[in-house]
């Protein structure tokens, strides 16, 4: 009896059989490599694209406010209630604002809000659902009840609840508010990802390397959930926009900050639209919701970045 | 009677910009009414794409990139919609791998069995619950099983059961012929055995023409009445199936002979075949299999062998099967006969 | 690969200890539709002795992968006991399981599930070094190439820096098994190692495991359905039915003269290209 290994047929020169090359030079660990090759991934994928360049616009003119804007936005030296003109190119509000650079600086409060909230969201929503899928038993049966919890309480009430019997006013009330209502659905979500996980072969395979939990966790299972949990903080970002503009029109919000919610605010009590104002009550609608849908495209590239075929350059 | 007729099928996969795979090249299909034939190969070789483009069941990113298949004299490569469903009753159909994917989860066989005979029921057609419960009983006592499976759901049937059930929807539609996609492949051995027994002698009974996708040469051996070999998209030998164990063969057939054994043999001699699959996307000038082909000679890395006569039937080879339209390999294969390479 | 017959590297069959499965059961209690047990393991004796090669095989659910989950300290059994020289395996707390796996390998039946996608081949050989011996990367990175080496998968440099799926089935394959050697362990236990991989491809690996327990001294607890891989490797079978164990003894003799029925049926439903009942009747 034997295992025959048949001799290599001969080669004829120049008839090489092709072994695929693999990736040239040594590999840099690290964040920014890993940034790098997803903002790479990202920009792929065509409405990722225009996503990338809405949050990207919206971005530097939240950072070059101070040079982007003509006028503080703070200052009530203009006549107000005047249409667009040649200094105000937005109008005045009621108490003689510059409306446009008010739409300048606002990009700093919502970009701030949403990306704060819905990345505080994303953490709690990643611990609980990674330990609850990874451990099951007790505490996935407890973890799993409070998330539950928090997805039957609708989140827009709680919300406005929260902020109206809140004593401080400030931004950070609304990150908080917004971040606590909105982590159960992402939580939800990467717990039935991470208990799909765990049973694989290759996590098994892991424990049998001598990998100990921590490791397991987060180098062997949260890698692979990297579209997950991207896909979750930017539907949670989506979603802490548009709350906090909803928060800051009631006046739940801080009515001293700038932001596109607040001049929202300000454009209802003081009848915008009857005194002709009615970019006023546009621009910032509009902004909101350009910036909230740059969250969403976004998102449509992010299942290639668990995908490690979508990586390379063929 | 030529029931199915295919001519110079092209199967091309763009999973996306900038690569095109090439998963069946230049592939001709002669069947007969009854025929029983075993499309054999190894992964990536294109024979479950040949099936697929067959029955017209290809998914982009794959497509037919040109042919003509000609079903019971109806072209059926260029037709699409309303009149492609037409051609499915009555017509051809596919038993696909995994008898618990093609199944639906949340409805009874009885369901399963209601929705293929009103999705294809005739004119006059009426089906009422009992006539459903009727013909589902009788296609399931073909395929050896009880009338009392029609009331359970997929989850409560094992694996060869569930398979059974996938068959017995496909004839369901009487079709003129069947494509088995590795039809046991994902069951156990002994379950195998008795499910390739019932398709055996369903084949007799009924008569359809079957073709048999695997990539065990043993459960297509014994089956089938004629097989294909099938090497990087190519069918690159057609031979009667008795034809196996004996004779020569194109040097892969011979290859994968090679890797099988019977474990109850006094001596045992087990080879692999060395070297790696080609790269699809990336087809050589020559013949695909010659860099792992002992026999090579220089014509096989210039000259796609065509089929031609070897033994009972066709192989693509040019040293063991010259054909008369490349007259280099006939000189070829002479030097080669005389240089007496060792064969099985 | 001449005859197995238990012979290994000199020296190291001494040190390795025989793996004793004492009157091993595992009983699971089905929830749900009430159908209350499910035994998958029913007093399973068997003894793996140092350096030997043993087949376990039977069809699905015959409670094999049980039996390796069992040895291997994934699973706990219901009764009865597995000894691993004077260690308890059933008895064995977490950082001890740990240490155990330095010593009881696997290797896994989907090359295609057993390798995390996002990490390279160099990555996955070079954790069980760092976990169990310690190594420093440079040395790790060495060892690692030397392990590629072993397992046929040359240059190694070549195929360091690869990630699964730039791999055929069998390429990934021979990962898992560099993977299972790395710690140089004493025995290893391989779940249906080729049976997802095309047949041309299973020669290969199956001498890779025969010489590697013929080299190194390893023992080999091989499970599979397929017979005749176990005829090729392995010295002893036993055969399963229902997690009974219903035949053991020598593998060819147990082939050539199979006293159960189960066996008998086993064989039978072999498909081999040569039989003398070939469809020639059409």
């Amino acid at each position: 009896m034997s295992i025959v290994t048949p001799v290599p047929p001969p080669t004829l020169p120049g008839a090489e059989v092709e072994i695929p090359r693999g990736p040239a030079g040594p590999r840099l660990p690290g964040p920014l490599l890993f940034l790098g090759r997803a903002l790479r991934t990202l920009w792929s994928n065509g409405k990722a694209r225009i996503g990338l360049v809405i949050l990207a616009i919206d971005v530097l003119v939240a950072i070059l406010a101070p040079l982007l804007a003509p006028h503080s936005p703070t200052a009530t030296s203009f006549t107000p209630y005047q249409s667009p003109n040649a200094t105000n190119w937005f109008g005045t509000t009621g108490n003689g604002q510059d409306v446009f650079s008010q739409m300048i600086y606002g990009a700093r409060i919502s970009l701030l809000v949403g990306i704060v909230a819905g990345a505080v969201a994303t953490f709690v929503a990643v611990t609980i659902g990674l330990i609850a899928g990874y451990r099951p038993g007790i505490i996935d049966e407890v973890l799993s009840f409070i998330t539950n919890l928090a997805l039957v309480i609708p989140g827009l009430p709680l919300m406005f609840i929260l902020a109206a019997y809140l004593t401080s006013r400030s931004v950070w009330t609304i990150v908080l508010v917004v971040a606590f209502t909105s982590w159960a659905t992402g939580a939800r979500v990467i717990r039935s990802q991470a208990s799909t996980l765990r049973t694989r072969e290759f996590v098994t395979s892991a424990q049998f390397s001598g990998e100990r939990l921590f490791r397991v966790v987060f180098r062997e299972i949260l890698p692979n959930m990297t579209s997950l949990v991207a896909g979750s903080f930017f539907a949670a970002a989506t979603a802490a926009v548009m709350a906090e503009a909803s928060l800051e029109f009631l006046g739940l919000g801080d009515p001293n900050t700038v932001s596109w919610g607040t001049i929202l605010y300000y454009a209802q009590q003081q009848n915008a639209l009857l005194t002709g104002q009615w970019l006023m009550v546009f621009a910032p609608g509009l902004a909101i919701a350009l910036l909230a849908l740059s969250f969403t495209l976004v998102n449509f590239g992010v299942d290639a970045l668990s995908n490690p075929r979508l990586r390379e350059k063929s | 009677m030529t029931l199915l007729h295919a001519q110079r099928i092209n199967v091309v996969y763009e999973p996306n910009r900038g690569t095109r795979i090439w998963s069946v090249r230049d592939v001709d299909l002669t069947l007969q009414q009854g025929e029983f034939v075993g499309l054999v190969g190894e992964s990536g070789c294109g024979k479950s794409t040949l099936g697929f483009a067959l029955t017209r069941m290809l998914r982009a990113p794959a497509r037919l990139e040109n042919g003509a298949i000609h079903f019971d004299g109806v072209d059926v490569a260029s037709l699409s919609g309303e009149a492609l469903r037409r051609q499915r009753r009555k017509g051809f159909a596919i038993v696909l791998q995994s008898g618990m994917n093609a199944l639906n989860p949340v409805r009874t066989i009885e369901n399963h069995f209601g929705d293929i005979l009103k999705a294809h029921a005739g004119p006059g057609d009426h089906y009422s619950a009992g006539a459903i419960r009727r013909r589902g009983a009788e296609l399931l006592s073909k395929v050896r099983l009880e009338p009392s499976v029609l009331a359970k759901f997929p989850h409560e049937l094992s694996g060869g059961m569930r398979q059974r059930v996938s068959i017995a929807l496909v004839l369901a539609l009487e079709p003129k012929m069947i494509v088995f996609d590795e039809p046991t492949t994902a069951l156990d051995v002994i379950v195998q055995k008795a499910v390739m027994q019932t398709i055996q002698e369903l084949q007799r009974e009924q008569g359809f023409t079957a073709i048999l996708i695997s990539h065990d040469l043993g459960v297509v051996f014994e089956s089938t009445n004629r097989v294909m070999v099938m090497y990087a998209g190519r069918v690159v030998e057609d031979q009667p199936s008795n034809e196996l164990g004996r004779g020569l063969h194109h040097p892969y057939t011979e290859a994968l002979l090679g890797c099988y054994a019977d474990p109850r043999a006094e001596e045992i001699h087990l080879a692999g075949i060395p070297g790696t699959p080609p790269d699809l996307s990336k087809p050589l000038p020559g013949c695909a299999y010659a860099p792992r082909c002992p026999l090579a000679v220089e014509i096989c890395w210039k000259v796609v062998p065509p089929l031609a006569p070897l033994g009972s039937g066709t192989a693509a080879c040019h040293v063991r099967a010259p054909s008369a339209q490349v007259p280099e390999a006939k000189v070829a294969a002479a030097k080669a006969a005389a240089g007496a390479v060792a064969t099985k | 690969m001449t005859q197995p017959n238990g012979q290994s590297a000199p020296g190291k069959a001494a040190s390795v200890p025989p793996l004793v499965v004492s009157d091993v059961s595992k009983v699971y209690t089905v929830r749900g539709r009430g159908r209350g047990k499910f035994t998958a393991a029913d007093h399973v004796s068997f003894t793996i002795p140092p350096g030997a090669a043993i087949g376990l095989v039977g069809a699905s659910g015959s409670g094999k992968s049980t039996l390796a989950k069992m040895i291997t300290g994934s699973e706990r059994p219901t009764s009865g006991s597995i000894k691993f020289g004077d260690l308890a395996v059933e008895r064995l707390g977490a950082a001890e399981l740990r240490r155990y796996h330095s010593r009881v390998q696997m290797v896994f039946q989907d090359p295609y599930a057993a390798l995390n996608p996002l990490h390279t081949v160099e990555y996955h050989v070079t954790r069980p070094l760092q976990n169990f011996l310690g190594l420093s990367a440079a040395r790790a990175s060495e060892r690692v190439h030397e392990l590629l080496e072993i397992v046929g998968l040359t240059p190694p440099g070549q195929f360091a820096g690869k990630l699964p799926h730039q791999l055929s089935g069998g390429q990934r394959q021979r990962v898992v098994i560099a993977r299972a050697l790395a710690c140089d362990p004493e025995l290893v236990v391989a779940d249906e190692p080729v049976s997802m991989l095309d047949v041309s491809l299973r020669a290969g690996v199956l001498k890779l495991l025969a010489d590697l327990r013929a080299n190194r001294g390893l023992s080999l607890l091989y499970i599979t359905h397929d017979l005749l891989g176990a005829r090729v490797i392995t010295d002893e079978i036993l055969v399963l039915n229902k997690g009974k164990v219903v035949e053991k003894g020598p593998t060819k003799y147990v082939l050539q003269h199979p006293k159960d029925e189960y066996t008998t049926q086993l064989l039978d439903a072999i498909a081999t290209p040569f039989a003398e009942n070939g469809a020639a009747t059409h």
